[in-house]
């Protein structure tokens, strides 16, 4: 075991430091196996507790900027954002270790609970409990939704592309793939760079 | 019959479809998974995909399931490698060359246009979702309680999914 891994003194840095950001292999895996194993209920505020907070591996303004990137790629934040951090931090064999890191823990648990349903699944106390849940698991969506809209959306405007997209997917039945292309487009196009964004401070 | 190739197929393209959030593939993950290959049920899905809010790290890794139960362990780690393979692919590229784009006027454009789109996508996800998991009164004020707290107050929503389960038990345990 490496006893860079051990050595708390990097914590002691303060946030804002420029960075030399050396961080190993194994530290990345490790700190990236601590958030997959720990972030219930959503794992971008573990990330930023983690990476900004307590190793200073990345500034605050970088995480923002990730996090943004994170969300305009397909993929889910919490693995984009790992890919991202561990190249900025190890090139491609950090992205690697950070990957695989988040992602073991909660591979494992599903695994398990995998095998675990599937024997047990039928039983009368888990199919009530699974309704419940599966009920709950809808609110947090919706909840989601709204705190998305509330945070991403630029315009009134832009919730005619959110109803579009939902009467493609659920009442056209265009799919997926489809929807994405085709209002995507659309509301590329609707955000399209103007002209006088550029200095209309000053005029 | 072999599943793998099935699995690593059909996993690779719900990869690149999950713009905003994994629930936006939701919609597809039913069709091709229920309805055309059969791994499983609607409700087994749902089942699953709500087991899994309440695991830690990426809140996808009920495909992990999905994988073992169509092709054992190594099903397992194919669907693992086929989702999240081609989108970290995609992200590590983009991280290299993202700052080059910081100029380009058409970024803020995908961005900004991508956003509504990402959100209706997920709704979507949810109104697929809904169909099998809102079945009655009960689950319809399961529901709306749970957005309604999360809307109010900051409470870790893993809670809330466990909540679910004990309330599940008392209104559908038959007496």
């Amino acid at each position: 075991m490496s006893d860079a891994a051990l050595n708390p003194s990097v914590e002691s840095l303060p946030a804002t430091a420029p960075f030399a950001a050396q961080a190993s292999i194994a530290q990345i895996f490790l700190e990236f196996l601590i958030i997959g194993a720990t972030s219930f209920g959503g794992v971008v505020p573990y990330l930023r507790g983690s990476l900004v907070t307590k190793r200073g591996w990345i500034n605050d303004k970088e995480f923002v900027e990730m996090l943004s990137i994170s969300q305009s790629l397909p993929g889910l934040n919490a693995t984009n954002m790992a890919i991202l951090v561990g190249e900025k931090l190890h090139g491609a064999l950090g992205s690697i270790a950070a990957i695989v890191g988040i992602c073991l823990p909660g591979a494992v648990l599903m695994y398990i609970v995998g095998i675990f349903y599937r024997i047990h699944g039928d039983h009368v106390w888990i199919t009530a409990a699974l309704k419940g849940v599966a009920a709950a698991a809808v609110g947090l969506i919706l909840s989601t939704v709204v705190s998305m809209s509330k945070k991403s959306l630029s315009g009134k405007f832009d919730f005619v592309f959110i109803a579009l997209t939902v009467i493609a997917v659920n009442r056209l039945h265009l799919g997926v793939p489809r929807t994405l292309v085709a209002v995507g487009l659309l509301a590329v196009l609707f955000h399209r760079p103007r002209k006088q964004q550029k200095e209309s401070g000053t005029p | 019959m072999n599943q793998i190739p099935a699995l690593i197929r059909v996993f690779a393209y719900l990869s690149i479809l999950t713009v905003g959030g994994g629930m936006a593939a939701f919609p597809e993950l039913k069709t091709l998974t229920v309805e055309v290959h059969k791994w499983l049920t609607f409700p087994q899905l749902i089942h699953l995909y709500s087991v899994g809010q309440m695991a830690p790290g990426p809140n996808m890794m009920m495909i992990v399931a999905i994988g073992q139960w169509a092709g054992g362990f190594l099903g397992a780690l194919v669907v693992l490698l086929a989702f999240f393979g081609p989108t970290a692919l995609l992200a590590f590229i983009v991280a290299r060359g993202w700052k080059k784009l910081e100029k380009w006027p058409w970024r803020t454009s995908i961005q900004q246009g991508l956003a509504p789109v990402s959100i209706g996508l997920l709704l979507a996800g949810c109104f697929t979702m809904a169909k099998g998991a809102i079945s009655g009164v009960e689950t319809a004020a399961i529901a709306v309680g749970v957005l309604l707290i999360l809307l109010q107050y900051k409470i870790n929503p893993a809670l809330l999914v466990l909540g679910g389960a004990v309330l599940g038990v008392i209104s559908f345990m038959p007496k």
